[in-house]
Order: structure tokens, then C-alpha cells, then sequence
């Protein structure tokens, strides 16, 4: 659906017009505010990356990250992925029993990595390793954080959409929120690989 | 509204500036002036702030919000709703500038707060608090604009309207909107940070824990410097739709116009490192960004060259657009020049921090946005209100603009070169006080020109009858937007037009005269979208939360977070948002205005005589 967005922006028909909040509209708005997202996520990895050094006598990543635990995170947003996806393909079956199961399962999955985030964080805090104590910390913090706070905000949705689709079932205004929501979903993934990558990673190298 | 709103705030902004010209031309060797430098920071910062945030942002978009979507042939935005919404941001950071007026007081850190000066430690008060709310609030109605109408221009043209068929300030906005999609996220995530600091003593921009002050010049100038061609290139298209109307030619070089906005907008993203030089960044990078910044002046060449063959050989007609225009292309061109000479990383070691700063932004700023918005409120005032504007005060606004921004701005280069710097509240040096006082004598000028523009909206709108714009096209213009009339009808177009060309509309009138105005039936069921008091709604709760945050108030902002999600989730869970027009309204609509335009000799006395003689 947004393919086809993307490929034919030189040849708008009438038709458009004659419905302006209609779905492929709305998925390639989305897109575009995707993107803007990105680059919330660039200038926090910018800033991330030029603060890492700065520890102030404080634990480096080398210290803190526990590899396992951050991989069966990963596993967990990676797979919640693969869920909403079979999600979509029910939607296009029509099968409004199973949209609602796979959400469900993914909304599980987003919920046990929300989890294992906060307790991560609430570790180190404990620990006296909290976003004040240095700016590598401040960093760190803030760039996850922003991450969780987006999955979070994911969770949220998933909740509404069952909602929704549990009032008015699959409809021309639910259909276009669901593909938005999995846009907004394998997003999420996406920039949780670079996380995983260049944060706990190269952090532990 | 964005535009009335800008003019309120633009009174606002310059009374800053009257005073700050004020000040520096009595705090002379040892005298203090009237305004303390604790008082003197804040207006200096406020000036910039709302200059920039709240009244060149607003006319901007407020431009683009009332043309593209007639120039596209559209009937609305992609988003009704979000736009909506994002006017209402923008206003709530507006009151929250205004409330720090009455309520405690604004920054005193100049206009991005750089830090460490920033710091709760350096700036304890609420005043950068003030500053992060209103533009961390308008800044996320800002880029819900932007996106907004980047898929408006690419999804919603009509019939036959390919992207090199667009008119050139559709092309200039569609690259501004590009522009903020992609710069002012930055600018979200760098306030953001900042708040972290403020609120819970992080260390980003701190001196101390390994923070680095730095990072934030460099984030907030990777926003800023895009932002300075979010406001230019609009005035761009501006003046492009102008030059080519009243010098009843087509716009000489479209496609190379085009492919210069897009050049200017892909280059605005390397050089942000102009802003410091000084930084110590190494003379290789300051090199690389010396260099891009000049490359810039060459797309910004081929416009100024554009605009001037389009006039040569054309029959101009001298109104109030075409002045501005004028005046435009000498003052923004000699504004570029001084760009340029800054450009050069050794000059700028000599120049920056100095008055020639100040001179050179205001010379492109006024000489290119504040002339180019002028001459477009006066050259599409008619299509949203239904009236022109008065010739004779808009001229005299003119020349008192221009003379007045000369002799304000000219001595503060001479200035700079003797060393003056810039944001001195008072200084030794007497021998500086002569040109100050001159630089005073223009502020004034310039007040007297912004006084001509209040006469000038209240003598039109005094003579409104007789002043009527009845055919939708008082100028005779070129592009869609005047195929319709004025005002245009709630759903801008009866029929979807279809284009065949560059300046379609035009080539309609040649071949089919008058009646190229107007449209035939049979008429169609029109859908739109319904009115919906979630945006106002929720402007009015960031408000609360805003205010609430800038004082700590933690009950209101978890009210007013908690109300903003309720009446987003009202929006979320309605399903009764459109309706549809009956072919029989729209109908009876484009019948008055058949019927008006026939009597359009009688009604429009003024303007037959005025423009189309």
C-alpha cells in the first residue's frame, strides 16, 4: 500500500480528492511523520555518540550492559514484530478474530520488553548509576528511554485498536490505523537494531 | 489567522527593537541608558524569539495554508484536522511568550539559549523555562504542518497538475515543508535535552559529569540554519508569482528556478558550522563549511537572475507587490554579499560577534522575508478577503521600510568594523554614538512604515465597497488560485480544474476570455470535512500544561496532559467527521457569483481603474 504511494506521486487522479482522508493518504502521511521521528531518533544518537566518552569517573558501558538480558529483550521486540505482521495478513484475510489474537500476542511481548527495560533502568538506578550521574549516563538514558517511551506509546495504541476493532471491526477507518500502527511498530524495531547495535554492543567491545 | 496573529506579534517584536535601538543610542561612554542589562537581555532574546518563531513562521505558513491548496487545485489540506490543530499549538506558544510579560520574566540567553548560559545553574529562573515551553509547543505544530502539507502537495494536485506544472510558490513551500519535516525534529530533540537538564539534572550541555556544551550549538544551529530557508524560500515563490503577474510575461527560467530552490534546500542541511567557526573545530571542517556556504550564493544567483529577466522586456506595472520585489532584489542581494564575506572563516574570526551579524541577518531577513511577506499579503490579500488593499499607503509603507532599513542597518556595519559588538547594553566608546543615533532614526522609520500598513488595512477595509475584488482575479494573474472567487468558496473549486501546463489558468483566459472565470454545472455532491473543537481544545490545554511546567505546577500539568489525551481520544473514537455538500449549495454559490461577476463594472469601481489600466 505505501509502495504504491511512494512510486506514483506524479500522476494524482480526482479520486483523491473526492476523499481526502482516504487510507493511502493517511499510511503516506504517516510515513512522512515517521521519518520526522527518525530523525528525533539521529539527533539523539548524534548526541549519544559524542557523549559516550564522557563517564566523569562514572561506569562505562563495558560496566553495566548485560549482554544476555538486552538480547532476550531484543528477542522479544523482534518477534512482537514478526506477531503484528501475521496481524496484517489476517487483516487482509478479513479475519477480524485473529487480528485481534495476533495484536494481542504482540501487545504481550511489547509489555515484556517494556518491563525488562524498566527494571534495567530501575537497577542502575538503584545501583547510584542514574541519568545524573554522568552525561554518558544522560545519553544512554534519554536514547532508550525515548525508545521505551515510543513502545509504550505502541502498547497504548495496540489497546485502542482492540478496542476498535471489538466495537466496528475491520472498517475504512480502522484498516488504514492498523497498517499505520505496523508501520509505527516494525519502526520502532528498526531503530531498537541500531540501539542494540551501537549502544550495548559497541558498548561492551 | 496565523496572519493576524503575526501583524499583533510583529508590533510586539519591534517595540524590542525600537527599544533596543533606544538604549544603544543613549548608553554612551559611562551612561546607562533606561533599560538595566537584566531588562535589556530579555528584549533582546524576546525580539529574536518572537521575530522569528512568531511572526516570519506564522505569515510563512499562514501564506500556505490560504494558496496551495487553491494553486494546486485542491479543496483542502490532506489533513483538515491536524492542521487545525497545529494552529492552535503555534497560538499556545504564543500566549506563553505573551505571559511572560506579566508572569515572571523571559530568557536573557539570546535567542537559541545556548548553553551552558542556559543551565539551571547560569539561569536559575523561569525565564528559559518560558522560552523552552512556547517553542518546544508551537515547534510540534510547526512540523504537524509540515507534514501536512508535504502530502497535501504530493497527493492532493489536480488533474493533470504534474510537479512541473506547479506553480513556483508551491514549489518553494513543498521544499520549506521538506525543510521542516527534516529540521525541526532536531530542534524538538535539543530542547528536549535541554528540559532533561533543567528538570532532572542530566548532563548534556552541562560543564561538569562529561557533558558538552558544544552538542548544543551544533544541534540547535543543524535546526537553525535550515530554518533561515524555511522562511526565505516561501518569500521566493512570492516573488516569483509577482514578478511574473505584473510583468504579464511567464516566469522567465522556470525549471531553472525549481531546480534552485532544491539545490538551496539540500544545501541548507551542510552548513550549519558557519554559525562558529570559532568553535575550534579545525581549519579542514571550517574550510568545508566556508566553501558549502558560498556554493549557496550560486542557486540564490540564478533566482535573483531569473526575476530580473523575467521583468526585462516585461510591461511592469509598478503596484506595491513590484516595489517590494524591487526593493527586495537589492537589499537581499547585497545582504547575500555580506553573507558571503562572513562566509570566509577568517573573515568571520574578525567579524562575528560583532554588529555586522546583526546587520547581515536583518539585511536578508527584511530585505528578503519581511519584504517578500509584504508583498505577498498585498498581492493575495484580495483573494481572502474579497477586497484590495490600498495602493497609496502600501507605497508609502514601502519606502518607509526601505529607507528606514538602510539607514538602521548601514551604520551598524560601519560600526562593526571600529569593533562594536553585538547585544551591548551600554558602551565606552562615544565616538560610536553619532551612528547609533542615525541606526535610532531608522528604527523609526521603520515604525512609521508599520504604522502605513495599519492605515493601510484600516483605510481598505473602510473603503471595502468600493474596493470589491467581484471577478477572483484582480490582477489578471496566472496561477489556479485565481480561477475561483474571492473570498473562495469553502470548497475552493466547484469543478477540479484540470491543468495543461505551466500557468494553465493564463492560457485559459487567452482562449476563452472572460469566461475562463467561470464555471458551468451540472454540480456534483462536494465532500468536506466537518468542524470539530478538539484542536482549539487542545491548544488551550498545552497552555496549561505549558504554564504548569514552566512553574512546576505538577497537579495542572498532569491535568491538562490528562485532558489533552481526553480530547484526543474524543477525536479518535468520533467517527462523524465529514459530510457532504449538496450539489444544490454549490449550485446556488457559483450562481451568485455568476451573477455578481456580470455586474463586476458597477462593483468594482476601484480596481478597474487602479490595476487593470
Amino acid at each position: 500500500m505505501a509502495t504504491q504511494t511512494m512510486n506514483n506521486p506524479d500522476t494524482p487522479t480526482a479520486d483523491h480528492h473526492e476523499h481526502h482522508d482516504d487510507g493511502s493518504t493517511r499510511v503516506f502521511g504517516f510515513w512522512v511523520y515517521l521519518m520526522s521521528d527518525l530523525v528525533i531518533f539521529g539527533s539523539l544518537f548524534a548526541t549519544y555518540a559524542v557523549l559516550s566518552g564522557g563517564t566523569a569517573g562514572g561506569p562505562s558501558g563495558k560496566d553495566i550492559f548485560e549482554l544476555p538480558f538486552v538480547l532476550v529483550e531484543t528477542f522479544l521486540l523482534l518477534f512482537s514484530s514478526f506477531t503484528y505482521g501475521m496481524g496484517v495478513l489476517a487483516m487482509n484475510d478479513n479475519r477480524v478474530g485473529r487480528v485481534k489474537a495476533w495484536l494481542g500476542i504482540t501487545l504481550l511481548l511489547g509489555a515484556g520488553f517494556v518491563g525488562m527495560e524498566l527494571y534495567e533502568f530501575h537497577h542502575l538506578i538503584v545501583e547510584g548509576f542514574g541519568p545524573d550521574r554522568s552525561a554518558f549516563l544522560t545519553g544512554f538514558f534519554t536514547l532508550v528511554g525515548t525508545h521505551g517511551l515510543h513502545v509504550s506509546f505502541g502498547l497504548l495504541w495496540i489497546l485502542i485498536m482492540l478496542i476498535q476493532l471489538s466495537t466496528r471491526g475491520l472498517t475504512p477507518m480502522t484498516r488504514p490505523r492498523i497498517m499505520c500502527l505496523s508501520l509505527f511498530w516494525h519502526f520502532l524495531d528498526i531503530v531498537w537494531i541500531c540501539v542494540f547495535s551501537f549502544v550495548y554492543l559497541l558498548g561492551v567491545l | 489567522m496565523y496572519f493576524v496573529v503575526a501583524l499583533v506579534m510583529l508590533v510586539r517584536g519591534f517595540s524590542d527593537a525600537i527599544m533596543m535601538r533606544s538604549q544603544q543610542a543613549l548608553a554612551a561612554g559611562g551612561a546607562e541608558g533606561f533599560l538595566p542589562p537584566h531588562h535589556y537581555d530579555q528584549i533582546f532574546t524576546a525580539h529574536g524569539v518572537i521575530m522569528i518563531f512568531f511572526v516570519a513562521m506564522p505569515m510563512v505558513i499562514g501564506l500556505m495554508n490560504l494558496i496551495v491548496p487553491l494553486q494546486i487545485g485542491a479543496r483542502d489540506v490532506a489533513f483538515p484536522f491536524l492542521n487545525n490543530l497545529s494552529f492552535w499549538l503555534f497560538a499556545a506558544g504564543v500566549v506563553l511568550v505573551n505571559l511572560s510579560l506579566f508572569i515572571g520574566e523571559f530568557a536573557q540567553t539570546g535567542w537559541l539559549a545556548y548553553a551552558p548560559l542556559s543551565e539551571l545553574k547560569y539561569s536559575p529562573d523561569v525565564g528559559v523555562d518560558y522560552w523552552i515551553w512556547a517553542l518546544q509547543i508551537s515547534g510540534i505544530g510547526t512540523t504537524l504542518t509540515g507534514i501536512n502539507f508535504f502530502v497535501t502537495i504530493l497527493k492532493m494536485r489536480t488533474k493533470g497538475m504534474t510537479m512541473f506544472r506547479m506553480p513556483v510558490f508551491t514549489w518553494t513551500s513543498l521544499c520549506a515543508n521538506v525543510l521542516i519535516i527534516a529540521s525541526f525534529p532536531i530542534l524538538t530533540a535539543t530542547i528536549a535535552m535541554l528540559t532533561l537538564d533543567r528538570y532532572f539534572g542530566m548532563h548534556f550541555f552541562t560543564n561538569d559529569f562529561g557533558g558538552n556544551m558544544m552538542m548544543y550549538v551544533n544541534l540547535i544551529w543543524a535546526w537553525g540554519h535550515p530554518e533561515v530557508y524555511i522562511l526565505i524560500l516561501p518569500a521566493f515563490g512570492v516573488f516569483s508569482e509577482v514578478t511574473a503577474t505584473f510583468s504579464r510575461k511567464r516566469l522567465f527560467g522556470y525549471t531553472t528556478m525549481v531546480w534552485a530552490t532544491v539545490c538551496i534546500t539540500v544545501l541548507s542541511f551542510i552548513v550549519w558550522l558557519h554559525h562558529f567557526f570559532t568553535m575550534g573545530a579545525g581549519a579542514n571542517v571550517n574550510a568545508f563549511f566556508g566553501i558549502a556556504t558560498m556554493i549557496i550564493a550560486i542557486p540564490t544567483g540564478v533566482k535573483i537572475f531569473n526575476w530580473l529577466f523575467t521583468m526585462f522586456r516585461g510591461s511592469i506595472q509598478f503596484t506595491s507587490p513590484v516595489l517590494w520585489t524591487l526593493g527586495f532584489i537589492v537589499t537581499f542581494t547585497l545582504g547575500g554579499m555580506t553573507g558571503v564575506m562572513l562566509a570566509v572563516p577568517g573573515a568571520n574570526f574578525v567579524l562575528h560577534n560583532s554588529l555586522f551579524v546583526i546587520a547581515h541577518f536583518h539585511n536578508v531577513i527584511i530585505g528578503g522575508v519581511v519584504f517578500g511577506m509584504m508583498a505577498g499579503l498585498t498581492y493575495w490579500f484580495p483573494k481572502a478577503f474579497g477586497f484590495t488593499l490600498d495602493e497609496t499607503w502600501g507605497k508609502r509603507s514601502f519606502w518607509c521600510w526601505i529607507i528606514g532599513f538602510y539607514m538602521a542597518f548601514m551604520p551598524l556595519y560601519v560600526l562593526s568594523f571600529f569593533g562594536a559588538a553585538r547585544r551591548m547594553q551600554s558602551y565606552a566608546n562615544s565616538d560610536w554614538q553619532p551612528l547609533m543615533i542615525l541606526a535610532w532614526v531608522g528604527a523609526v522609520i521603520i515604525m512609521a512604515g508599520i504604522a502605513c500598513t495599519v492605515i493601510q488595512l484600516y483605510v481598505s477595509v473602510r473603503d471595502r465597497k468600493q474596493r470589491l475584488d467581484v471577478s477572483g482575479d484582480p490582477w489578471d494573474a496566472r496561477t489556479l488560485e485565481w480561477s475561483t472567487s474571492s473570498p473562495a468558496p469553502f470548497y475552493n473549486f466547484a469543478h477540479l480544474p484540470t491543468v495543461n501546463g505551466i500557468d494553465s489558468y493564463w492560457d485559459d483566459k487567452q482562449q476563452n476570455g472572460a469566461d475562463a472565470l467561470l464555471s458551468d454545472g451540472p454540480y456534483e455532491d462536494i465532500h468536506m470535512p466537518k468542524n470539530t473543537v478538539a484542536g482549539p481544545v487542545m491548544g488551550i490545554l498545552s497552555i496549561g500544561l505549558g504554564f504548569a511546567l514552566i512553574w512546576h505546577i505538577w497537579w495542572l500539568a498532569i491535568v491538562s496532559g490528562a485532558g489533552i489525551f481526553v480530547a484526543f481520544m474524543l477525536r479518535v473514537f468520533n467517527d462523524d467527521i465529514d459530510y457532504h455538500v449538496p450539489a444544490a449549495e454549490v449550485e446556488r454559490t457559483e450562481r451568485e457569483h455568476r451573477e455578481r461577476f456580470q455586474r463586476r463594472d458597477e462593483l468594482e469601481p476601484i480596481n478597474r481603474v487602479e490595476v487593470r489600466a
